[in-house]
């Protein structure tokens, strides 16, 4: 079974449990992009939703909300920046510094 | 030159360059090496911070049902809510060092947790909701305005959240003082004599001075806090006093002097005895605020109950249309 939108996260909130954890991401104005506001306790995804906008939108900061099972967020570590990052590090042919222009030209 | 005798050349290297991020002013997130040491202090100094947002509430809402007005009580309502948000960005802030929320709430439920002293004296009067605002919150802004500067990137983060929501709590609750200041002579005796109450309590909101304070150096040294209890001290007196003296109140201080060299505003010595009483448990409030929020956790279990029931039948439904 895919998991569907509305699905909660695995973790079995036994008895008297504070709830799995959600993360929030908060869209502060039309364009704009999601951004990681905090994280709250719920017990569904509705919950979770009611709950990031009491919690981080009092004051008209999100015009959209998203709410994501903590438990199925994948993240680099720190261990592994250096060698996860490092394709990246001797590119400067990336940037459009590296590249020469004639004197007196304006390219852009 | 034995394994046991020196630490593995990795947990140097480590160390280092946590230390190298601490000495250089940026921010250890939560996947980072940390010491053990800077993670036990952060989980103790955010839980207590939480805590206070927390039983904060009590004292306030106290005062909810008598406010006298519906504009005041629709703002002191507002800002009650903000407490319970703030608890809440500290006690997500906190569980990223892995420790969960339910065992730090249950630790202030035992009463192993600490919270803010403050919170453990009573509110007498309305004017008492004023100068909670004005004082309370007022050091809560310099306190936190440090803070939002902490090494730790989700402590900052969520008081750099709070520090946006404090200074309405501190306007509406100068508006209070200001208001019975400038009302009747009753009125104006009810405020002078709340904020000889509540004065002192709060300068010891910044805790011990800092010959006595243990954990500072450490939280110092680590860049968990960027000044001291006693500069934070004085940096809310120096803003605190013009604002009363426009409101025609005294402070109860009599050693209270402008140093004209130091452009400090002098204050008496605080009555340390007093601070560690409460601190320990003994001051006017402590049982019942505890007493409170035990009966509040305990009487929401079956609202938590309900949830759980609810998203299980939902759940169930989903899986029958999906068969």
């Amino acid at each position: 079974m895919t998991t569907a939108p509305n699905s909660t996260p695995a973790t079995p909130s036994a008895g008297d449990s504070q709830w799995p954890l959600w993360e929030v991401f908060t869209q502060e104005a039309p364009g704009a992009a999601h951004q990681h506001a905090g994280s709250v306790h719920a017990v569904d995804a509705e919950q979770a939703l009611q709950n990031a906008r009491d919690v981080y939108a009092r004051r008209r900061e999100a015009i959209s909300i998203w709410v994501v099972p903590s438990i199925t967020i994948c993240a680099s570590t720190p261990e592994d920046v250096g060698p996860f990052f490092d394709p990246a590090n001797d590119k400067a042919y990336r940037h459009p510094q590296f590249y020469k222009t004639p004197r007196g030209v304006r390219v852009f | 030159m034995t394994q046991t005798a020196t630490p593995s050349a990795a947990d140097t290297a480590r160390e280092s360059a946590f230390e190298a991020v601490i000495a250089d002013g940026g921010y250890i997130e939560p996947k980072d090496w940390m010491p053990d040491r800077y993670r036990k202090q952060l989980v103790r100094m955010m839980s207590q911070h939480a805590h206070s947002e927390i039983v904060g509430m009590l004292p306030e809402g106290n005062w909810l049902t008598r406010a006298p007005s519906l504009r005041r009580k629709m703002t002191l309502l507002a800002k009650v809510q903000d407490e319970a948000g703030h608890g809440l960005y500290i006690y997500c802030g906190a569980e990223t060092l892995g420790v969960d929320r339910h065992e730090l709430v249950d630790q202030l439920h035992a009463g192993t947790a600490k919270y803010s002293s403050i919170f453990n004296y009573p509110t007498l009067s309305w004017a008492d909701i004023g100068m909670i605002g004005w004082l309370v919150d007022g050091a809560a802004i310099v306190n936190q305005t440090m803070l939002a500067k902490a090494s730790y990137g989700p402590y900052a983060r969520a008081m750099i959240r709070i520090c946006k929501e404090e200074n309405f709590h501190k306007r509406q609750g100068y508006e209070i003082c200001a208001t019975l200041a400038g009302g009747t002579p009753a009125q104006r005796a009810m405020a002078q004599e709340s904020l000889n109450r509540w004065w002192w309590p709060s300068l010891m909101m910044f805790g011990p001075s800092d010959k006595d304070s243990p954990n500072s150096a450490e939280l110092m040294k680590w860049g968990v806090k960027r000044k001291s209890n006693d500069e934070l001290r004085q940096r809310f007196v120096n803003l605190t006093i013009p604002q009363g003296q426009a409101l025609g109140l005294t402070f109860p201080d009599p050693d209270l002097r402008y140093d004209e060299a130091t452009d400090n505003w002098e204050f008496g010595e605080i009555d340390w005895d007093e601070f560690w009483s409460v601190v320990k448990g003994h001051g006017p409030c402590n049982e019942e605020r505890l007493e409170a929020r035990r009966a509040a956790h305990d009487n929401g279990a079956w609202v938590r109950a309900a949830a759980e029931a609810y998203a299980a039948k939902q759940r169930a439904a989903r899986a029958a249309v999906a068969a």
